[in-house]
């Protein structure tokens, strides 16, 4: 999934599918695996990024989530985060056009 | 249609089996993702944007009412009450969880069918005409020699770990409906001066990254030799086909890079080889036994105009566009092939809902024996329906909406799922079929532009097969943000064509504008009778490059 990565990317998150039924889920700061992105915790510069995606890569031998990588996020105007690339924002939110399917409609966003 | 024997059920079952234990193992952590990813694929199950996506074949495109049924209530069940057809005549469904697969994967088998080959390096589902059987002027029913392919290629050991995917189309008229030139081989069903039935075969088409119209390899194999010919040609590309890049992989490179005329020796050579041993003749029995599972339905002895029909379609003229649009000319007096939209105006190209299933199931099984086809357009089709039937049949597609009057028509666009769903994919698809289809909603206005196939895929592998849209539209993803380019010209019919790019893409707020500008050109400049494929090819790029990029 590296292709997703973008190279000079500063601020990231980190991203999986569940195992069990492929759902999108981000990595948090206390290193579990939560459906929300904005409960992703966020690595700031190379060194953070590498050691974010270090935690996230250990979960690939277990049983957890598949296809681990970072990609590229920015602050909202919330306070929150918001994924950079159009690919990324729709996995997080859901088909654009069943706005009745995904996390857009669970409250998840 | 054809039904399982007691080897089909008993391989299908020890599929089920088989994979249910290692969904289980791959759950409990005993394997790895690396180890559980190639087998997940031998069944169709893909890993996408939101969810897994789970394929599922349909042989040929051809499906029965009680199959259509049980597609319903497994999409209702373990999806999300929705699925997909694709290009490839196949039905995916969106959001299956991996641990429902094994039970899914068990129900489907109840209804003779499966996920298998319908992803990795071999044979894959085997495609046909969606009008076989029900075609004017058709030689014989493509699908006795594709159901034939399909026993044959079916966990054939040589063939499963090819360079790279094969996928096979089969048509027996003239017209050609399964894009035979744009598949690895395409076959062609046809009669010699003797009147004897044997096969064009060509190979080396394919779209993707590079578009290529196959090449006519074998003139007239004689029926009984057609096994060996296609082992011989997947023998050859086996041995030579690369797989240092799977860019260059398929055989449409190989044939490329040798030329036709060596692969034709090649094949050929290989061919006196497996015939020396005389092992894989096809014997004229076995041919027969499968013949029988397609023999046409009883049809009555009708005459070829029904008063009813014409009454109706008089007193009703949303009926009779639809009438004229949808349905085409049986070659049983009396009967019609009725096509069902999936494209309704602002819709998703080929997506059905349970309900909607159930309703076409319903509608097959009272007025068209029990049976439909999935077109590689991401249409339906009843192959077999009497014209005095067909108001029943309106009325009750009508009531699913399932009746837009558009086949063939501007709004019924191919678009791959796009990333809206696609982990491949750079640029969303659907929603720009939906904005074209709103744009030109107007039925007078598409009736007036006549037969135009725009297609649209939102990456360069071209599941969408925008390479042969009469306009086609390539979503790519520039610096992360979503970007069109428009070729136009392409074809996949018997003169098929690779559409030519007209110049730099457009951005998703600018690219339906494009296709007006393209659209009201032709319109412009357009002789009598032509469609727009015969405008461009009299006038080729040039007027419509000066009016989509002149500067103001």
């Amino acid at each position: 999934m590296a292709q997703h990565m973008r190279k000079g990317a500063r601020v990231q998150a980190l991203t999986a599918n569940r195992l069990q039924d492929g759902i999108v889920v981000y990595l948090t700061p206390d290193n579990r695996w939560s459906e929300k992105m904005q409960d992703a915790d966020v690595a700031d510069g190379k060194e953070e990024a590498a050691a974010l995606l270090a935690r996230g890569q250990a979960f690939l031998g277990s049983k957890d989530v598949v296809d681990v990588y970072l990609f590229e996020v920015e602050g909202d105007e919330h306070g929150g985060i918001r994924a950079m690339s159009v690919r990324e924002a729709i996995r997080q939110a859901g088909p654009t056009v069943r706005p009745d399917l995904g996390k857009q409609a669970e409250g998840k966003v | 249609m054809y039904r399982y024997d007691e080897f089909d059920h008993q391989l299908v079952r020890e599929r089920v089996k088989q994979f249910r234990g290692q969904v289980a193992r791959r759950l409990s952590g005993e394997i790895t993702e690396d180890e559980f990813k190639p087998l997940r694929l031998m069944n169709g199950v893909y890993l996408q944007l939101h969810a897994y996506m789970l394929r599922i074949a349909v042989p040929y495109g051809t499906l029965s009412s009680r199959q259509l049924r049980k597609l319903a209530e497994l999409a209702r069940k373990y999806d999300r009450g929705y699925g997909h057809f694709t290009t490839r005549q196949n039905l995916q469904l969106n959001w299956p969880a991996l641990k429902d697969m094994p039970n899914l994967i068990e129900e489907l088998a109840t209804v003779e069918m499966h996920c298998i080959q319908t992803s990795g390096n071999c044979i894959r589902n085997v495609t046909s005409d969606h009008y076989a059987g029900a075609a004017e002027g058709e030689v014989e029913d493509p699908r006795i020699i594709c159901e034939i392919i399909r026993q044959w290629s079916t966990f054939h050991p040589e063939f499963s770990y090819l360079p790279r995917k094969f996928k096979i189309a089969v048509s027996a008229t003239e017209h050609d409906r399964a894009a035979i030139r744009v598949h690895d081989i395409g076959i062609r069903v046809l009669k010699n001066g003797l009147g004897e039935t044997g096969y064009e075969v060509w190979i080396g088409g394919g779209l993707g990254r590079t578009p290529i119209i196959g090449k006519k390899v074998g003139d007239f194999i004689r029926r009984e030799d057609l096994l060996s010919y296609l082992e011989a040609a997947l023998r050859v590309y086996n041995m030579s086909g690369r797989r240092d890049n799977m860019y260059k992989s398929r055989i449409k490179i190989l044939v490329h890079e040798i030329g036709e005329a060596e692969m034709k020796r090649r094949v050929e050579a290989e061919f006196e080889e497996i015939r020396k041993e005389g092992r894989l003749q096809l014997p004229d029995e076995e041919v027969e036994r499968i013949r029988r599972y397609f023999a046409a339905p009883a049809f009555e002895t009708l005459p070829d105009q029904s008063a009813e029909l014409d009454a109706e379609m008089a007193k009703d003229e949303d009926f009779a566009h639809w009438v004229r649009q949808n349905t085409v000319k049986h070659k049983t007096p009396g009967y019609a092939i009725v096509n069902i939209s999936l494209k309704p105006i602002g819709g998703t190209p080929g997506d059905i809902s349970s309900e909607q299933m159930e309703a076409v199931a319903d509608l097959a099984e009272k007025y068209a024996f029990s049976e439909l086809r999935a077109a590689h357009e991401q249409n339906l089709t009843f192959a077999h329906v009497r014209k005095q039937d067909l108001r029943a049949v309106y009325d009750g597609l009508s009531a699913a909406g399932l009746a837009t009057p558009n086949i063939g028509l501007i709004s019924d666009q191919i678009a791959c799922p796009g990333l809206d769903y696609c982990a491949l994919a750079n640029a969303r698809s659907i929603p720009l079929a939906q904005e074209i289809s709103e744009r030109f909603a107007d039925l007078k206005l598409q009736h007036d532009i006549g037969r135009l196939h725009i297609n649209i895929s939102g990456c360069i592998n071209a599941c969408g097969h925008h390479h042969v849209g009469h306009i086609g539209i390539l979503g790519v993803d520039k610096k992360g943000i979503e970007n069109y380019q428009i070729t136009l010209g392409g074809a996949a019919d018997e003169i098929a064509s690779v559409g030519d790019i007209i110049g730099p893409g457009f951005t998703d707020d600018k690219i339906v504008d494009a296709i007006e500008t393209i659209v009201m050109t032709y319109l412009d400049i357009r002789q009598e009778g032509e469609i727009f494929l015969d405008t461009y090819r009299r006038v080729g790029l040039q007027p419509f490059k000066d009016k989509l990029y002149a500067t103001h």
